[in-house]
């Protein structure tokens, strides 16, 4: 079990280092040198200069990759002598546009990613889950067949079009709700409701259809499945068979796609929470891209990448705990 | 294996299915896939019910649990300790189904569930029908387990299902099975899916079992080598309809129907010199089978 543990996160390290090499080589390298973009029209080849060597973009590649990683472990700094900007591990470099530290930047939009992506997790659970459910029970009727339609239409509506069309008729025509935003839970917990449950259910929508249809194809696959008929040769209750025989075997797939999701959401809604001008990490990779602020890119990109790496790794230790045919050999 | 007349059907058998028909509505009209079935089954005595792929003899075993699909429609008469169980409710038959009648499936493994250990899928048939606490359930699902030869009762019956060899799995269906002490076990193909030696391991456990319980016991089988073993009386059926009946020395020495001769023609020998292993098609069509024979 710990040497397990120990080889998946020595996987989790070698998958995050290709990750950040790749994402190095494709923001810093193949893009537009930062030095002249940070110089602005009034400048001179000697400016330039001075900035590529305090950015330490003058370096051959390799070594700036690895000044790079060794900032994210143990710091560094920028420039030499008095006018060395410090930056403490884990350093992932200054923006470019603002100045400010990316992992500040990172950190402080996180609390709105994670609230947007937990609330709306909430909801395609809830709303997914049992919609598959009674579709999958009631399969072949009215139940089945509306939830399904439902299904078809979150899965094939863009979210930003459902965001467009709820916002116009929720907020700007019949103003039951305000505009979205990112208050303060503890100020004001009816505002907060009110400002997430929109974006909230924007991304649920989507998730929740996926969610639907799979835990319908899984619960009617399960209940073909010939234990089921064991269950009720042996005269067990419906319920008791449905909901032992039947839900388990269904639902422990869906924890793993899950999980991912999730982690996912974590490195920001993108769409969802640019269309609703929430600043979460989504927003703000949207507008780093859109400013070519490459070490905002890079860090949120590395983030992402760490979220769902390390949800791959509790996945399967969570699988191995919930199906007993993948017991961990250690 | 007597044919009694109509409407004088003793009490006393433990089974007596009478005219028993099964339906099921398609797009193309209604296909019988049993019809005319007629056969009574003592305590002790193991009836097997003989033919091929879509002969009809799992569905009976499915209507007579009352496990048949909802749209299936179920005529005639099926009497269990000589009460009616056709057309009775799903709850009533419930109370049936694992207490007084049990089933052994063909495949093991997905016939058991992955997911839980094999003690909860003894204990929980033996909860389903008595009122008792897990403590006294896990001792009668040991002693199930003990009764079937599981060696390590103690140990094994935490393990899952994937744990067990396919043999064993069977003895665990078995024990799920005996655990009510049923008056009335049905052996859907029980033996096809495992090897040959195991095969004869599971069918001789099967006799013993069934000699200590004084249960009855239908075996359902398309292998009459296997029927030859464990069965008193056979009926073959074919496409639905059973074609000829009688006890089983008489079928296998003097086959009076052309089909169960088929049957029995096609059973490879082994001084045979064949090219191509012999085939029963003709029969497959319903229209060509002949009226049904008493060999009795």
């Amino acid at each position: 079990m710990v040497s397990y543990f120990l080889r998946r996160l020595f996987s989790v390290a070698v998958i995050l280092f290709f990750v950040s090499f790749l994402t190095f080589v494709i923001f810093f390298q193949l893009s537009p040198d930062p030095a002249v973009m940070i110089c602005g029209k009034t400048c001179t080849p000697e400016r330039i200069e001075q900035i590529r060597e305090q950015l330490g973009v003058n370096q051959p590649f390799l070594t700036q990759f690895f000044t790079f990683l060794g900032g994210i472990f143990a710091g560094r700094s920028y420039g030499a002598g008095e006018a060395a900007i410090h930056c403490a591990a884990p350093c992932l470099g200054f923006s470019f546009q603002t100045s400010q530290s990316v992992m500040d930047m990172i950190v402080s939009r996180l609390p709105v990613s994670i609230t947007i992506a937990a609330g709306a997790a909430v909801l395609w659970l809830l709303i997914g889950v049992s919609a598959g459910l009674i579709s999958a029970i009631k399969s072949g009727t009215w139940w089945d067949k509306g939830a399904m339609m439902f299904a078809l239409g979150g899965i094939s509506l863009p979210n930003y079009f459902i965001a467009l069309v709820l916002q116009y008729v929720l907020v700007v025509q019949l103003q039951i709700l305000p505009f979205p935003s990112t208050p303060d839970f503890a100020e004001d917990p009816l505002f907060w409701f009110q400002s997430y449950i929109m974006p909230w259910s924007v991304l649920a929508f989507g998730y929740a259809s996926m969610y639907a249809r799979l835990t319908r194809a899984n619960v009617l696959d399960t209940l073909g499945e010939n234990f089921m008929r064991t269950a009720r040769a042996k005269g067990l209750p419906p319920l008791l068979v449905l909901r032992r025989h039947a839900l388990r075997p269904s639902l422990t797939p869906i924890v793993t796609l899950f999980g991912m999701d999730f982690a996912g959401l974590l490195g920001g809604a993108l769409i969802t929470e640019t269309v609703f001008g929430l600043n979460g990490v989504g927003k703000l990779a949207a507008d780093s891209i859109g400013k070519n602020d490459q070490p905002v890119i890079m860090g949120v990109t590395l983030m992402a990448a760490l979220f769902v790496v390390v949800a791959n790794v509790v996945v399967d230790l969570l699988y191995a705990f919930l199906d007993p045919r993948v017991r961990i050999k250690a | 294996m007597r044919h009694d007349q109509k409407g004088s059907i003793p009490a006393n058998h433990l089974l007596a299915v009478t005219g028993l028909g099964v339906r099921f509505p398609t797009p193309k009209g209604p296909v019988d896939v049993v019809k005319d079935l007629s056969f009574t089954l003592d305590r002790g005595q193991t009836l097997g019910i003989v033919g091929e792929s879509g002969s009809g003899k799992s569905m009976t075993s499915l209507a007579i649990m009352g496990l048949l699909p909802k749209d299936a429609k179920v005529t005639g008469s099926i009497l269990l300790n000589g009460s009616q169980t056709v057309d009775r409710s799903d709850a009533e038959l419930r109370k049936l189904r694992g207490d007084s009648m049990a089933m052994v499936f063909q495949d093991p493994l997905s016939s058991l569930n992955p997911y839980y250990t094999v003690g909860l899928q003894i204990t929980e048939a033996y909860r389903a029908h008595r009122n008792v606490s897990r403590r006294a359930a896990r001792a009668v699902a040991l002693e199930a387990m003990a009764q079937v030869q599981i060696k390590d009762p103690q140990l094994r019956i935490d393990q899952y299902p994937h744990q067990f060899s396919g043999g064993m799995r069977q003895r665990i269906m078995i024990a799920i099975a005996l655990c009510c002490e049923p008056d009335l076990i049905i052996a859907d193909e029980p033996t096809t899916a495992l090897d040959v030696t195991v095969q004869a391991q599971i069918l001789a456990l099967m006799a013993d079992l069934q000699k200590e319980t004084g249960a009855g016991m239908i075996f359902i089988t398309h292998d009459l080598a296997v029927v030859s073993q464990v069965a008193q009386n056979v009926i073959v059926m074919n496409t639905g309809r059973p074609v000829e009946s009688g006890t089983t020395e008489q079928i296998f020495s003097a086959p009076a129907h052309p089909y169960t001769r088929a049957l029995l023609n096609a059973i490879p020998r082994l001084d045979d010199d064949l090219e191509e292993l012999k085939m029963v098609q003709e029969f497959t069509r319903p229209k060509v089978t002949p009226a049904a024979v008493t060999t009795s």
